[in-house]
C-alpha cells in the first residue's frame, strides 16, 4: 500500500488472490510435521500480521477469526483461543501500520516482535488461566524467529508488487 | 430543513468503527471459549471445520511419512533380518505362556461359572494408525486414522503392545483425537500388582505420572507396576498402566509424592488398538436407602474402616 520512506520504488496495487493465496500457504505451513520442532514460527500470525499491517482495509479482524478458528481445530486446542489471538494482532497491526512501515525493515522487525510475543503470549494465559500446563520457555522463541523472517517475509510477499526496473519510456501512459 | 443529515453523505463505505468490531470479535472468541471448554457444546462446529482441515492436514503429513518410508526402505535388508531375528526370538519366549493362554482363559471362565462369579469381559478392538500428534503445546494428543466411520466412540481406551496409551476424546468422521495418559490430569484407576491396593495415576503433563493420594506409609517401592483397576466402567482390569521410579515420603506432608513412568510407549508413533467400549456397568445402589436421617458421618467411618483394612 505504501512504499518505506526509504524505497523509492512505486508499489503496484496487491492482487487478492494473491493475499488469499499466501494466507492458505501460511495454514500448510503450520500443518505441516516440522510444526513441532522447537522455536518453529507461527507461519499464520506471521502472514497475517504482515498483510494487516499492508493492506489493513483487505485483511482484517474478520480473516483473523476465520484462520484462528482453522488453526484451533487443526491444533485441537480449545475453540476461541488462537481467534481471540490472532483477533487483537491483526487489530493492532492495523492500528500500528502508519507508524510501523515509516521504518527501515530492521526496524519494522523490531516493532513487530511485540505484537507476535504478544499473540503468543496471549494463547499461554488463556490456557493457563483455565488450568492447561506450562508449555516451556521454546514456545515462546518462536515469535522471535518469526521476527527474523519478517524481512525475508516482506521480500516474498511483495515480490508480485514491484514493477519491472526497466521501464519502457515510449510507452503511451 | 429536512433534506440536511448531520452525518456525512456515505461517500465512502466503511463499515462498522474498528474498536467495535475488535470488541465484537472478541467477544465471540471468548464465548466460544468458555462454550467449547466449559460445556463442551461445540462439538459439532468442530466436526465440521474439522471435515475440511482434516484432508489438508494429512496431505500436509505425507512428505514426513514419505521421508520416514525412504529411511526405512533403504535401511536395508541386514536390519530387517536382525530385525525378524528378534521378534522371533521374542515370539519363542513368550510362546509357554501363551500357548497355555487359551486353555487358562477356558479354565477361569469355568471356575468363575463355579464360584457364580460374573465372566470377565473379553478385550476386543480395532488396529488404528497415529496420523500425527496435535500441534497444541499445552496438551498431548494424538490423531488417529479411524473414526466414526469405523464405529469408535468417545471415551473408548487405547492400549499398544506394552500397555494403555491413552483414551479416546472426541471424534471426527474419519479420525479420533486420543488424550494420553500423560497429558495433564488425565487419569486412570489402577491397581498396584505386588500389593494390590487401589488408586488413581494422574498425568503430570511432563511424560510423567503421579500417584496421588497415597498415605505417606503406604506400601509402594519403587519398581512396582500398576495395572488398571476396571473400577471405572471405561478401561478393562489387568493392563500395565505404569512403572513407579521415584518416591518422596515427607512426614511433614499426609501424602507421599509417588512419580511413575508410563509403560507403553506412549509418546512414540505407530500403532495403538481403540478397544472396544465396555458393557454398562450396573446402576450403583442409592446412597442412603432405608437409613432416615443418617448424615454423612457413619458412612464417613464405615469409609475410613474399609480403608483401614486394605492397609
Amino acid at each position: 500500500m505504501q512504499p518505506t520512506f526509504s524505497s523509492s520504488r512505486i508499489l503496484l496495487p496487491v492482487r487478492p488472490w494473491f493475499i488469499f493465496f499466501s494466507l492458505i500457504a501460511a495454514v500448510l505451513l503450520n500443518f505441516l510435521p516440522t510444526a513441532h520442532w522447537p522455536g518453529m514460527p507461527d507461519w499464520v500470525a506471521l502472514v497475517l500480521c504482515f498483510w494487516s499491517v499492508r493492506e489493513f482495509r483487505k485483511v482484517g479482524m474478520g480473516w483473523g477469526f476465520m484462520l484462528g478458528l482453522l488453526m484451533d481445530v487443526a491444533d485441537g486446542a480449545v475453540l476461541g483461543q488462537h481467534c481471540f489471538a490472532y483477533v487483537a494482532l491483526a487489530y493492532t497491526a492495523a492500528s500500528l501500520s502508519r507508524r510501523i512501515l515509516w521504518f527501515p525493515l530492521l526496524q519494522q522487525a523490531l516493532q513487530i516482535m511485540p505484537l507476535l510475543l504478544a499473540t503468543q503470549l496471549l494463547q499461554a494465559l488463556m490456557r493457563l488461566a483455565v488450568g492447561a500446563d506450562f508449555p516451556g520457555w521454546s514456545y515462546f522463541v518462536g515469535p522471535m524467529i518469526a521476527t527474523l523472517l519478517w524481512i525475508p517475509a516482506t521480500f516474498i510477499l511483495l515480490l508480485p508488487q514491484y514493477r519491472p526496473v526497466e521501464q519502457d519510456p515510449n510507452r503511451p501512459i | 430543513m429536512a433534506g440536511i443529515d448531520h452525518a456525512p453523505p456515505p461517500f465512502f463505505k466503511r463499515g462498522p468503527a474498528p474498536l467495535a468490531l475488535l470488541t465484537f470479535y472478541i467477544a465471540i472468541s471468548l464465548a466460544i471459549f468458555v462454550l467449547d471448554l466449559r460445556f463442551k457444546s461445540l462439538e459439532l462446529l468442530r466436526q465440521s471445520i474439522a471435515l475440511v482441515v482434516d484432508p489438508v492436514q494429512r496431505v500436509a503429513q505425507t512428505p514426513g511419512s514419505l521421508v520416514d518410508y525412504a529411511a526405512s526402505y533403504l535401511q536395508g535388508l541386514r536390519a530387517l533380518q536382525q530385525e525378524n531375528n528378534e521378534l522371533k526370538h521374542n515370539q519363542l519366549t513368550t510362546a509357554p505362556n501363551l500357548q497355555r493362554l487359551a486353555q487358562l482363559e477356558v479354565e477361569n471362565e469355568r471356575l468363575r461359572k463355579l464360584l457364580a462369579v460374573k465372566e470377565r469381559e473379553k478385550a476386543n478392538g480395532q488396529v488404528t494408525q497415529i496420523l500425527y500428534t496435535a500441534r497444541d503445546p499445552f496438551s498431548r494428543k494424538v490423531i488417529v486414522d479411524k473414526g466414526q466411520q469405523a464405529g469408535i466412540i468417545a471415551g473408548q481406551p487405547a492400549i499398544d503392545e506394552a500397555g494403555v496409551v491413552g483414551q479416546v476424546t472426541r471424534v471426527f468422521p474419519f479420525s479420533a483425537e486420543i488424550t494420553l495418559i500423560t497429558d495433564k490430569d488425565q487419569v486412570v484407576p489402577v491397581q498396584v500388582v505386588r500389593s494390590g491396593q487401589r488408586s488413581v495415576v494422574f498425568g503430570l503433563g511432563n511424560g510423567q505420572l503421579e500417584l496421588r493420594y497415597m498415605p505417606a506409609n503406604a506400601d509402594i517401592q519403587i519398581g512396582d507396576v500398576l495395572v488398571t483397576s476396571g473400577l471405572d466402567g471405561i478401561y478393562l482390569a489387568g493392563f500395565p498402566v505404569a512403572k513407579v521410579v521415584n518416591i518422596e515420603r515427607d512426614s511433614a506432608y499426609s501424602f507421599a509424592r509417588i512419580f511413575c513412568v508410563p509403560i507403553a510407549g506412549v509418546e512414540n508413533f505407530g500403532e495403538v488398538m481403540v478397544l472396544d467400549p465396555r458393557k454398562a456397568l450396573p446402576p450403583a445402589p442409592p446412597e442412603t436407602l432405608g437409613r432416615p436421617g443418617s448424615s454423612d458421618k457413619p458412612s464417613l467411618r464405615k469409609k475410613k474402616k474399609i480403608s483401614g483394612k486394605e492397609r
